[in-house]
C-alpha cells in the first residue's frame, strides 16, 4: 500500500467570517497575503516532513475559495518537485474540463515529471460543479471536453518522432512537439475520480487509477464496476494499485486526543459544503434525469456506515464518520484496524489518499499525526496482504446484475462534488 | 388551456433530428419560437395567436422531448436548423415570433435570410451586447436560485412558480432539459452572439419589439438599444408582464402580434 499525504492548503482564518459561501463569491479582501504566505510555507514544510517520513504527496487546486488556496497545481508541483526527494507527487486533480489549453497542461506536467525525475502521478478531473462560474467554461457536455483534452495530453506526451496536428471538436493545435519529453515512459500514471458505476467501468477499460472520496461503505460497487471493465478489456483482474481512496486520518497515542484531531480534520467536510446555493449544481453537470429527480426533491443517500445507516458527512459526528469509513481515527492500533477493515470491504485498495491535515489542525498536531501514522501504522499496512485480485475480480463478474433501468448517477462523480452537489 | 404535454404531440423530422411541433389555427403562417423556459409556458399564447394565424410551434432541439443533433451548441447553429425547417415545410410569407432566447433566434435566422419571412416580432429579446465590457446587460441567472430568478423575471412571481412535486414527469424532465439546453446555447458568451450586432442591418422586413415592462433580468433600455439596431423596427411595451410576456399576458401579447401582422 502507498499512502499520499494531502491537505487542501486551506485559508482557514476566513472560515469563521463568511456570509454563507466560502467559495467563488467570498471576496478576496478576506485574504491577508501575509497570512497566506505563512500558511503556504507551513504546508510546504509539512509536505517536506511527509517526504522525509516516507509518505507520498497529493495536492489539488480550487478556485476563488478559502477552502483551498492552491489555485493552480503547477505552482505546488513546481515547489515540491524541487524540495522533496522521494515522494511521488500526485495531482488530484487537474481540472482539465475547465482549462482552456491542454497543450499548456501537457507542457507543464512534462516539465514537472522531468524536474522531479519521474515522480509525477497525473490525476485528471473535469472540475468541480461550483467552479464553472469561475472558469466560465460551459458545464454542459464538459465530459466530452474532458475526454478530448485527456486524449490530446496523452498523445502530446507520447509522440516523440514527429510533430502532429489536432483539429478536434474543442481544441485545435498545429505542429505539436512538447519539450521537455516526459521522464516516465510512455507517460506518467493517469489517475481520475468517479462516483458513478457507469464511469467506473469505463475507467477500468482504460486501466487508470480510480479514486473515490467520501464513498465509504458505498465504494465496493464502484470498484466492482471497474473490475468488470478491466477484466472485459484486459482479460485480467486489476490489482489493488488501481484503486485509491481519500480518507481523513487522525492518529494520536491518546484516544481522546485522536478524536479531537478527527473533529478538526472533519472541518474539511463541513467547510466544503458552504457554497452559494446556485453554484452547487450548474446546468448540464448532472443528467436531465438526475436533475428532474432533484427538482422533485429526491436526493440520493449521501454516505452509509458499514451497517447501512445513512449519514450526511457534512454534519456527521466523528463516530459516524469513522463508522462510514470516511474518517480513520484513533490510536495507531485503531487506525490500522479501521483501514484494513475498509480495504477488505473494498476487495483490495492500494492507495490511501490521507487527508492528514485540514482546517484548524495545528502544525504540531499535524506533524505528530503524520509521524505517528508513518511510524506506527504505515509499516503494518505495507505488510498487510491484500485480498486475491483474481478471485475478487471473478466474484465481481459473477455478481453483476443484469442491466436495469438507467442507474442514477450520484452527484459526486468528482472528488469534491460528492460533498457539495445536490 | 386546452393543450398539455400529455396529449400526443405531433413531431417533425428535420435533417434526421426529430422534434415536437404543434400546429394550431388557420390562415397566414406564424412560426412561434419559444423562450428558454420551453414550450409548456407558451401554450396559452399559442392558443391566443391561433385565433388569427396558422401557428407552427416547434420545441427547439434539446428542449422538451426534441432530439439534439450532434454538434449543435449555439443559437447560430439552431438558426440553420430553422432555415432548413422553413425550406422543408416550404413556408412562405411567414411571420416569426420569438420570446427572449426565441427572439435571439429570430434575429439569427433573419440576418441569414428573410426570403421566406414577412414580419418579425421579438419579445424581451436577448442576443446582443449593448453595454461595456465590465457591465453585464443581462443578469447572471445561473447565479440565482430559482426563486430569485422568478422574482426578477416575472411581474407576478406566482405566474412563474412551479410545484415540481405535483407536475407530471414529462414536464419536470422538460424543465431540467430546458435549463441544460439554455446553458448549452447561452452560457458563454452569455446570452449573446458578439457577431450578431454587426449583422442586424441586413434585416429589412417589418420588425416589432415587444417588451414586458416588469422584466428585471433585462432592462427596457437594453431592448430599445437593440431595437434601434434593426432598420425601421418599432418598439411597444406590455404592462403587467415581465421577461416572459407571452406567459403572463397571453391575450394582450397575441393582440399586439396579430395587430402588427394585420399591417397596422
Amino acid at each position: 500500500m502507498r499512502v499520499y499525504q494531502f491537505t487542501e492548503q486551506p485559508y482557514y482564518p476566513a472560515w469563521n467570517d463568511h456570509a454563507g459561501s466560502l467559495r467563488v463569491n467570498l471576496l478576496n479582501r478576506k485574504c491577508d497575503p501575509r497570512t497566506a504566505a505563512d500558511l503556504f510555507h507551513r504546508y510546504y514544510d509539512e509536505w517536506q516532513i511527509a517526504d522525509e517520513l516516507g509518505l507520498d504527496i497529493m495536492l489539488n487546486e480550487h478556485h476563488q475559495t478559502a477552502t483551498c488556496m492552491s489555485s493552480t497545481v503547477v505552482v505546488g508541483l513546481s515547489v515540491l518537485s524541487r524540495i522533496t526527494k522521494n515522494a511521488r507527487l500526485l495531482v488530484l486533480g487537474y481540472p482539465i474540463g475547465h482549462r482552456p489549453d491542454p497543450l499548456r497542461v501537457a507542457e507543464e506536467l512534462s516539465t514537472i515529471d522531468v524536474i522531479s525525475r519521474g515522480r509525477l502521478d497525473m490525476g485528471f478531473i473535469k472540475g468541480v460543479p461550483y467552479e464553472f462560474p469561475a472558469s466560465n467554461q460551459n458545464p454542459v457536455a464538459v465530459m466530452d471536453r474532458f475526454w478530448e483534452a485527456l486524449d490530446f495530453i496523452i498523445k502530446a506526451m507520447t509522440t516523440h518522432d514527429q510533430m502532429f496536428n489536432w483539429e478536434g471538436e474543442y481544441f485545435h493545435y498545429r505542429q505539436v512537439n512538447v519539450w521537455p519529453r516526459v521522464w516516465q515512459e510512455p507517460h506518467p500514471p493517469i489517475w481520475t475520480t468517479t462516483g458513478s458505476t457507469t464511469q467506473a467501468r469505463i475507467l477500468g477499460e482504460r486501466g487508470y487509477v480510480m479514486a473515490t472520496l467520501g464513498s465509504g461503505y458505498n465504494t465496493r460497487p464502484l470498484y466492482d464496476a471497474y473490475r468488470r471493465g478491466h477484466l472485459a478489456k484486459w482479460g485480467k483482474a486489476p490489482g489493488p494499485d488501481r484503486f485509491a481512496y481519500l480518507g481523513l486520518v487522525a492518529v494520536a497515542n491518546d484516544k481522546d486526543e485522536a478524536r479531537k484531531r478527527g473533529d478538526l480534520v472533519a472541518g474539511y467536510l463541513r467547510s466544503s459544503s458552504i457554497v452559494h446555493v446556485p453554484f452547487r449544481n450548474p446546468p448540464g453537470f448532472l443528467s436531465p434525469e438526475d436533475n428532474a429527480r432533484l427538482l422533485r426533491g429526491q436526493t440520493p443517500p449521501r454516505s452509509y456506515t458499514k451497517d447501512r445507516r445513512v449519514i450526511d458527512m457534512r454534519s456527521a459526528s466523528v463516530e459516524d464518520l469513522i463508522a462510514a469509513g470516511i474518517l480513520f481515527c484513533g490510536t495507531p492500533d485503531e487506525v490500522y484496524a479501521q483501514t484494513v477493515d475498509f480495504c477488505e470491504y473494498c476487495g483490495g485498495m492500494g492507495n490511501l489518499l490521507m487527508m492528514g491535515h485540514a482546517g484548524f489542525l495545528t502544525p504540531e498536531q499535524t506533524v505528530d499525526n503524520l509521524s505517528l501514522f508513518a511510524r506506527e501504522v504505515y509499516p503494518r499496512l505495507k505488510a498487510w496482504q491484500q485480498p486475491d485480485a483474481a478471485q475478487i475480480g471473478a466474484e465481481a463478474v459473477a455478481a453483476e446484475k443484469p442491466a436495469t433501468a438507467r442507474q442514477s448517477v450520484r452527484a459526486g462523480d468528482l472528488v469534491d462534488a460528492t460533498i457539495t452537489a445536490n | 388551456m386546452s393543450l398539455t404535454m400529455e396529449t400526443a404531440t405531433p413531431s417533425l423530422t428535420v435533417n434526421e433530428t426529430r422534434i415536437d411541433m404543434i400546429e394550431r389555427g388557420t390562415g397566414r403562417p406564424l412560426l412561434f419560437l419559444h423562450a428558454e423556459n420551453g414550450i409548456e409556458p407558451a401554450l396559452a399564447a399559442i392558443e391566443a395567436l391561433a385565433k388569427g394565424a396558422r401557428v407552427i410551434a416547434p420545441t427547439h432541439p434539446g428542449f422538451g422531448r426534441s432530439e439534439l443533433p450532434k454538434g449543435m451548441r449555439s443559437v447560430d447553429d439552431l438558426s440553420y436548423f430553422y432555415l432548413d425547417l422553413l425550406d422543408q415545410l416550404d413556408l412562405r410569407d411567414v411571420a416569426v415570433v420569438g420570446v427572449s432566447l426565441g427572439a435571439w433566434l429570430v434575429a439569427e435566422i433573419a440576418v441569414k435570410s428573410t426570403q421566406r419571412l414577412s414580419k418579425l416580432i421579438m419579445a424581451n429579446a436577448v442576443g446582443v451586447k449593448v453595454g461595456d465590457r465590465e457591465n453585464r446587460d443581462i443578469v447572471d441567472i445561473f447565479a440565482l436560485t430559482e426563486k430569485e430568478f422568478i422574482d426578477i423575471a416575472y411581474c407576478d412571481p406566482a405566474a412563474g412558480t412551479r410545484d415540481y412535486k405535483a407536475l407530471p414527469d414529462a414536464e419536470v424532465l422538460a424543465a431540467a432539459r430546458a435549463r441544460e439546453a439554455t446553458a448549452r446555447l447561452a452560457w458563454n458568451p452569455y446570452f449573446h452572439n458578439p457577431r450578431l450586432k454587426s449583422r442586424l442591418h441586413r434585416i429589412r422586413i417589418p420588425t416589432l419589439f415587444l417588451w414586458g415592462t416588469h422584466d428585471r433580468m433585462l432592462s427596457e433600455a437594453y431592448g430599445r438599444a437593440y431595437c434601434a439596431m434593426i432598420p425601421g423596427a418599432r418598439f411597444e411595451t406590455l404592462d403587467r408582464a415581465g421577461h416572459f410576456p407571452h406567459q403572463e399576458q397571453p391575450k394582450a401579447f397575441a393582440e399586439k402580434v396579430l395587430s402588427f401582422l394585420g399591417g397596422k
